[in-house]
């Protein structure tokens, strides 16, 4: 419910639109690109919004800036550096896996691999356990039951 | 007077949950009957106290009591009065105070349903369900009391925050409360099971219709979120991967395996300390959350609830809890040794895959959501993580996880044939490739999300058709007299399915329109022509609101006029955008009005999202098959309370 109260802030300033006319590009496939760009980075007064949700100023500032590299010919890679070197990769909502985010970006999977192989280890050593042969003792009490047994 | 009382009477409650820690605890110790007996009226008092202490606060929210600092700084003598009542727990203090009065009731349920429980059992729950109690009450008392007074009460006060004035969210924390506090509960029967130093299947028997009631609320709870936040923020987003969401959304993937762990351990004797361990975590999940959401960690740009003094605390009473279960876990886990041996290919397998899967997917959640908080400690650097890191890190597990669904749900106990398994479910494959191929085809040049996500959605939906009717051996007249858990299953599984689809759908067929509209235009989106009629300024009770008239035709029948608006709330000095939506089963109609332009005009987002009711439909169902489940549930606990009483006649081992 908080979020909801830390959302508010970003909406507070001006109850308006994210994206706003007068910013579409006439050209729709660098518009579209402009769109895919603008989800991936993170405004940066707000609370983890991307500046294509976010209603900012400084949002729109970026979703135009965005819009200006593509237009002057940059690549999507480019345009994001771009804005990357000027704000900081905390920009980025999806972070790189360089360096330490490794640890972010692997955790899962690798996770899931000793998981999965110590379940399969356990699963050999169990197994090895419940088929081994009866014990002398065993085969005695095992001979001594059926022989009780009425049928 | 009556705010005296409601604040005196928390204070009570307080004193009663430590008696209610202390005293059942040394009585199961010692086993003094009597001792062990005082968990049960200790339970009830403290419940109707903490409701008495919640009525008063509700009360001063009703007559507008400006003397109180929560009523002064949340509420206004214009707000409707629902509002008012709904202010109560629109705060930090007062959804503090709900926290503990829910708290309060699962312990006087856990009293009043428990009769059946060993008499040791059930003081030791009781007890440290009390001790849950003891730490939030003296959060509540020491830290955030609600019934602070002020010197000089103000005339009139601050408001609530106008996006908090929604039937929508209103009812939103209550839920998750609920959900929350109600795995509380099955941390309680964890602990308790280690302090005894026995699981079996009775327990495993009695934990489940709490987790499931439990998980029932977290996912009532967390689909109201999405669906608010979905008409109310203007651009129709259901999940934003926010740490506050994530923090709803952990508990939830860890209680939907503990419910599935805890069948394993009440029909297989099997999976005890893992089930036991998942308890734990559960709620340790739950404090963690309470500590992101009020700490203030994780929301660093903007000060809400950064009280330091509170995430400190916060951080105490989850250490001490987690920290506590998981010390007691290490040193009796040996206790619960398994009895069931299990083949790779069976159900016990399935539900260990299904337990791995999720409890993995709930590790991605949380790195990334404390990650830049770890990054910027440890490796000093500045970074965010978002909804693209938890789309492609979370998403595969949830993939897995539906595909070894349907499989998974008809696999025999013990030992399974799959060829035979994977033959039953030839005609649910055919149909799921058959759906995969024609959304394929009848697409063109779009990405393959669609038509997977919805193929995948159709799979376990079909999946759950066949699981009901293999349990009724293809007889339809068996069908009805099924009992209601496995109605439940089939149910919830197809809810889930129904969600996937609707995920899908919306991701990858929305169309989206913004442009400048002037009065009298039309213009048109995907099958529709949007005519903006008229744009007139409106006075609400406590707002201003620019509102739109948006006619919304198809084949030039008009289907209906959508009325827009955007408010603005003078007491709060803020605005919100009204959506206003059109509900279909196939898509909603989605219109947002914007600012005037200057050189005339209005502008204008409008959005044709494709099976978006689907995603809540499916919660709604999820919820429903729990429901179901648990009215099942509750003849058979009361069927083993009295197997449990004539037990008790027979002479101890």
């Amino acid at each position: 419910m908080m979020k909801r109260l830390i959302l508010v802030l970003c909406l507070a300033a001006a109850p308006t639109l994210a994206v706003e006319p007068d910013e579409v590009l006439s050209d729709p496939m660098l518009e579209d690109r402009a769109r895919e760009i603008s989800a991936g980075l993170r405004c940066p007064v707000c609370q983890n919004e991307s500046i294509d949700e976010s209603n900012a100023d400084v949002a729109k500032d970026l979703r135009l800036l965005v819009r200006e590299r593509l237009v002057a010919g940059d690549s999507n890679e480019e345009t994001v550096d771009f804005i990357v070197a000027r704000y900081g990769e905390y920009v980025l909502l999806r972070p790189d896996t360089g360096g330490a985010n490794l640890i972010l970006w692997g955790v899962g999977p690798a996770v899931l691999l000793l998981v999965l192989g110590g379940l399969f280890l356990a699963r050999r050593r169990g197994r090895s356990d419940a088929t081994a042969p009866l014990s002398a003792e065993e085969e005695a009490r095992l001979a001594e039951l059926l022989k009780d047994d009425p049928a | 007077m009556i705010v005296e009382l409601g604040h005196f009477a928390l204070i009570l409650a307080f004193a009663l949950a430590i008696f209610q820690t202390v005293v059942p605890l040394v009585g199961a110790h010692r086993k003094h009957v009597g001792w062990m007996a005082a968990a049960e009226p200790a339970a009830t008092a403290q419940f109707l106290l903490v409701a008495f202490s919640f009525v008063a606060l509700t009360y001063a929210f009703v007559v507008s009591d400006f003397s109180l600092r929560v009523v002064t700084s949340n509420s206004h003598t214009l707000k409707p009065m629902i509002y008012k009542v709904t202010g109560v727990w629109g705060n930090h203090e007062g959804s503090l105070l709900l926290w503990v009065l829910i708290l309060a009731l699962f312990g006087a349920l856990a009293a009043w349903f428990g009769k059946g429980l060993p008499d040791t059992l059930r003081a030791r729950v009781l007890a440290v369900q009390g001790s849950v109690g003891v730490a939030f009450y003296a959060f509540i008392l020491f830290t955030s009391n609600p019934f602070d007074r002020l010197a000089e009460p103000p005339f009139d006060g601050t408001g609530l925050n106008p996006l908090l004035q929604d039937p929508g969210l209103a009812f939103h924390p209550p839920f998750l409360y609920l959900g929350y506090v109600g795995l509380s509960l099955t941390f309680s029967f964890a602990v308790a099971a280690l302090l005894e130093g026995r699981v079996d299947a009775a327990w495993g028997r009695w934990v489940r219709p709490w987790t499931l009631a439990a998980w029932l609320f977290l996912t009532i709870g967390i689909a109201l979120g999405s669906w608010w936040a979905y008409y109310e923020l203007g651009w129709g987003g259901f999940w934003f991967w926010d740490p506050v969401e994530n923090a709803s959304f952990m508990p939830w993937l860890l209680s939907v395996a503990l419910l599935h762990s805890a069948i394993v351990v009440e029909k297989r004797e099997a999976l005890k300390a893992w089930t036991i361990l998942l308890a734990i975590l559960a709620f340790g999940f739950c404090l963690i959350g309470a500590f992101i959401v009020r700490s203030g960690v994780l929301t660093s740009v903007h000060a809400f609830a950064n009280d330091p003094e509170r995430g400190t605390y916060l951080l105490l009473i989850t250490a001490l809890f987690t920290g506590g279960a998981l010390t007691l876990f290490a040193a009796r886990a040996q206790v619960m040794e398994s009895r069931g041996v299990f083949a790779v290919a069976s159900r016990e397998s399935a539900l260990v895959a299904n337990n791995v899967l999720l409890a993995v997917s709930c590790l991605v959640v949380f790195v990334g959501t404390i990650w830049p908080l770890i990054a910027e400690i440890f490796f000093d650097r500045k970074l965010s993580v978002g909804p693209p890191f938890f789309n492609m890190a979370f998403t595969p597990f949830m993939v897995a996880l539906s595909l070894i669904l349907p499989l998974g749900s008809i696999l025999p106990w013990k030992r399974a044939k799959l060829g035979k398994m994977a033959f039953k479910l030839r005609y649910v494959v055919v149909l799921t490739f058959a759906v995969l191929a024609l959304i394929w085809a009848m697409q063109t040049g779009r990405s393959a999300g669609g038509p997977l996500g919805i193929a995948l959605g159709v799979w376990v939906v079909a999946g759950a058709v066949v699981d009901l009717w293999q349990r009724a051996n293809g007889k339809a007249d068996r069908l009805l007299r099924l009992p209601r858990s496995d109605w439940g299953k089939a149910v919830a599984h197809a809810g889930m399915g129904i969600t996937t689809i609707g995920i899908a759908g919306l991701l990858a067929y929305q169309v989206e329109d913004i442009r400048v509209a002037q009065v009298g235009e039309t213009f048109e989106v995907d099958r529709y022509e949007i005519t903006l009629a008229d744009v007139q300024n409106i006075e609400g009770p406590n707002y201003f609101s620019t509102m739109a008239w948006l006619e919304v035709r198809q084949d030039g029948r008009l289907i209906e006029t959508l009325t827009p608006e955007r408010r603005r709330y003078p007491v709060a000095g803020m605005g919100t955008t009204e959506a206003a939506i059109r509900n279909g089963l196939m898509r909603d109609i989605y219109l947002v009005i914007g600012e005037p332009q200057v050189n005339g005009g209005w502008a204008v987002r409008s959005f044709i999202k494709p099976l978006a009711n689907w995603i809540w439909l499916g919660c709604i169902i999820m919820a429903l098959g729990g429901a179901l489940s648990l009215t099942d549930r509750r003849l058979r606990v009361a069927a083993g309370a009295r197997k449990q009483g004539s037990a008790t006649a027979v002479p101890a081992e």
